[in-house]
């Protein structure tokens, strides 16, 4: 008896061994690469804060380490010139007894940004542009993608695929036509312009995200909703948007992202400084012929960054929350 | 409440014909079983009530008007599926009320209808769960509440057990049975599973390719089918078949010879319905439940015949011996203590008042 146990279980023990161990190499080859690449993509954004706390005399300075954040405050390295030259050296002598260089450094270059360039306006034209066409993407995407993905008709599934195929082409190519198309709207240098030429960019891609999206929630939900007398109206609002909202939470990530980080578009269209938004703004204002304004731009580049990582932080949980669980049997 | 007919009803996808010309009538508060292998089209019939599919051609009559063209928020019918197609992002009570919210319903109203269902269905102290949170029973029990408060014309059941396991399959066969007795309402139900087609309905329907094989109460389908197909698909462990010929008996009447050894004497009541058939090769057709071990004196229509046992499965109350005729494997339903081993002589009894025979060539029940 003891004996046959032995038997049955030897083997047994042996594979589960195995598994554990290939399991282990599994997990310590998944952690290097994920450190990896943790650090591949966090080290641009540590360089833009350690410069960001620098002024330029500090940044062109060839004897401290441009991968540290500013660590002393040489007095001269403080004044970073121009208009306001007396205005921010008052500041920062205020704040001297009690502030250590590297956030005086990134003080300075903030209220620089804000009072010396245009930078406050980008900022506003840009959230205009980036809510008006995250609204438009959507209003068009939702119902794009519900048709699509849900009422069989005479060519949906080649039109969802067109609709895909859109988005291959790149802003590289299509911002020389659609330079005519704007101009001959009248929207040149006026960022009602980018309003309407983003979403070619975000609606093709959104819409694409939800039609698969849709296309997971099972084909009884929206039968039942039939029988519980939903039309097709009801049955979008009421039951495909809630259970896909992973899906449209991710469709306005992107379009937000796609509006917020749009460059050459604004780039081709837009020349007055009010009507700029900040990728293309940041560029003319802080780079004039071969001066970059490094501290500044890292500056401005960071606060632009901010509002896409809060929204991505915020929507996180809801973009990972699975809501079909419990709708169908699993 | 309200009667269903259908008349000639066909389906065809692309071109092939998934249901062909059906003709049913079910009548007011009746239970009726669809029951069929997959790929039989009770499912499609079932969503043709529904108006979840096109008709394509007959007619579908629901409380005498014709639905064929009416869409399915307009019937006045209520469907549970196989897989309970709850809304996951709304609590049992959003879900079994969705329906008359969207109808506008009275708020008391909707509150009375919903609590009266869920104390039917035992799920009061589940209304403010969320489909994720219940077990596959209590989600079975939500999408027939939310069939029940609808308090439609007919109930309408896709399967809905096939994904419970057995032994919740049998408590909430019960359910169904009960809430039908309380709620009296007219209902379709299709499964593949002929035990809950038997236990649950008042008349069984049972479907082949597209056709309907048999309509009729659950003792008829499983005493008198009319065809080989619906001899085999009622009853478990299925009929079994042998081929035979007929022959006339030596001392009168008819004769049904299975092998060299073995000839079955043809009741005396069916000489009259088998004579035409005299010479021809048939299929000789006996329940399980009909070979039995010898029990005292032998009963008229009773014949006594020897066999060696090839397999025996014990299930407990009973054993089940396998052994071959000419080839065919045929099954016995024995008492426990007379079963032998494996390679055993035997001795069983056929209860010939039970049998049938069957035309190969039309597959109907002679």
């Amino acid at each position: 008896m003891t004996a046959a146990a032995t038997a049955i279980d030897a083997p047994r023990r042996a594979f589960t061994g195995s598994i554990k161990r290939s399991r282990r190499w599994a997990l310590i080859a998944s952690y290097f690469f994920l450190i990896l690449f943790a650090i591949f993509f966090l080290v641009p954004p540590y360089y833009q804060l350690a410069t960001a706390t620098k002024t330029s005399e500090q940044i062109s300075n060839q004897n401290t380490n441009p991968w540290l954040p500013a660590l002393s405050s040489s007095a001269e390295g403080l004044n970073p010139g121009g208009a306001n030259a007396a205005k921010t050296s008052l500041a920062t002598k205020a704040q001297d007894s009690w502030m250590p260089a590297a956030l005086r450094g990134a003080w300075a270059n903030v209220t620089q940004l804000m009072t010396t360039t245009d930078f406050p306006i980008y900022f506003r034209n840009t959230a205009i542009v980036t809510v008006l066409v995250v609204i438009v993407t959507m209003l068009i995407a939702v119902p794009a993608a519900f048709s699509l993905g849900r009422m069989k008709f005479w060519g949906s599934g080649m039109l969802a695929t067109g609709v895909f195929l859109t988005y291959l082409v790149p802003d590289s190519l299509l911002f020389i036509p659609l330079f005519k198309v704007v101009g001959g709207l009248g929207l040149l240098n006026s960022y009602w312009g980018l309003v309407l030429v983003y979403p070619t960019l975000s609606v093709p891609f959104c819409t694409w995200i939800m039609i698969g999206y849709f296309q997971s929630i099972p084909k009884e939900l929206d039968e039942a909703a039939l029988i519980d007398g939903a039309n097709y109206i009801q049955m979008l609002f009421k039951i495909f948007i809630p259970v896909a909202l992973p899906g449209v939470i991710a469709a306005t990530i992107f379009a937000f992202t796609v509006s917020w980080a749009a460059f050459v578009y604004p780039m081709a269209f837009i020349y007055s400084s009010d009507q700029l938004v900040l990728t293309a703004g940041t560029i003319t204002s802080l780079v004039k012929a071969d001066v970059y304004q490094w501290g500044m731009i890292m500056t401005a580049a960071l606060i632009a960054a901010a509002p896409p990582l809060v929204i991505y932080a915020f929507l996180m949980d809801y973009y990972i929350a699975g809501l079909t669980a419990g709708a169908t049997k699993g | 409440m309200a009667n269903v007919a259908l008349r000639k009803v066909v389906k065809m996808y692309d071109r092939t014909e998934a249901v062909r010309g059906i003709d049913l009538d079910i009548a007011d508060k009746e239970f009726i079983v669809l029951v069929g292998p997959s790929g039989c089209g009770k499912s499609t019939t079932l969503r043709m009530i529904a108006g979840l599919e096109e008709v394509t051609g007959g007619e579908i009559f629901i409380g005498g008007d014709l639905v064929n063209d009416v869409p399915p928020k307009d019937r006045d019918i209520a469907m549970v599926f196989q897989n309970y197609a709850l809304y996951p992002h709304m609590t049992v009570f959003e879900n079994m009320s969705f329906g008359l919210r969207l109808k506008k319903y009275p708020k008391a109203e909707i509150k009375s209808r919903v609590d009266n269902a869920a104390r039917i269905l035992g799920i009061t102290e589940l209304l403010d769960r969320r489909p994720r949170q219940l077990s596959g029973g209590q989600r079975q029990r939500v999408a027939m509440g939310r069939a029940i408060v609808r308090n439609p014309k007919v109930f309408l059941f896709d399967e809905p057990l096939s994904n419970l396991d057995a032994k919740l399959r049998v408590q909430m066969r019960t359910e169904i049975k009960k809430v039908h007795q309380t709620v009296k309402t007219t209902t379709v139900y299709v499964t593949h599973d002929q035990v809950e087609a038997m236990t649950l309905a008042d008349r069984v329907v049972v479907m082949n390719s597209g056709v309907i094989e048999q309509l009729g109460t659950p003792q008829e389908l499983y005493h008198s089918p009319k065809t080989r197909f619906v001899a085999g698909f009622i009853g478990s462990p299925a009929m079994n078949f042998a081929p035979c010929t007929l022959a006339e008996a030596a001392g009168g009447g008819l004769s049904a010879r299975l092998s060299e050894g073995l000839s079955f004497k043809i009741p005396v009541s069916r000489t009259q319905r088998y004579k035409p058939f005299v010479g021809r090769e048939l299929i000789f057709g006996l329940r399980p439940e009909h070979i039995i071990e010898r029990r005292g004196e032998l009963r008229p229509d009773c014949q006594e015949f020897g066999i060696t046992v090839d397999v025996v499965e014990p299930m407990g109350m009973e054993t089940m011996v396998y052994f071959l005729v000419d080839g065919s494997e045929v099954c016995a339903r024995v008492n426990p203590a007379a079963a032998g081993e494996p390679g055993q002589q035997m001795r069983l009894v056929a209860e010939l008042g039970n049998m049938h025979l069957i035309d190969p060539q039309t597959d109907a029940v002679i």
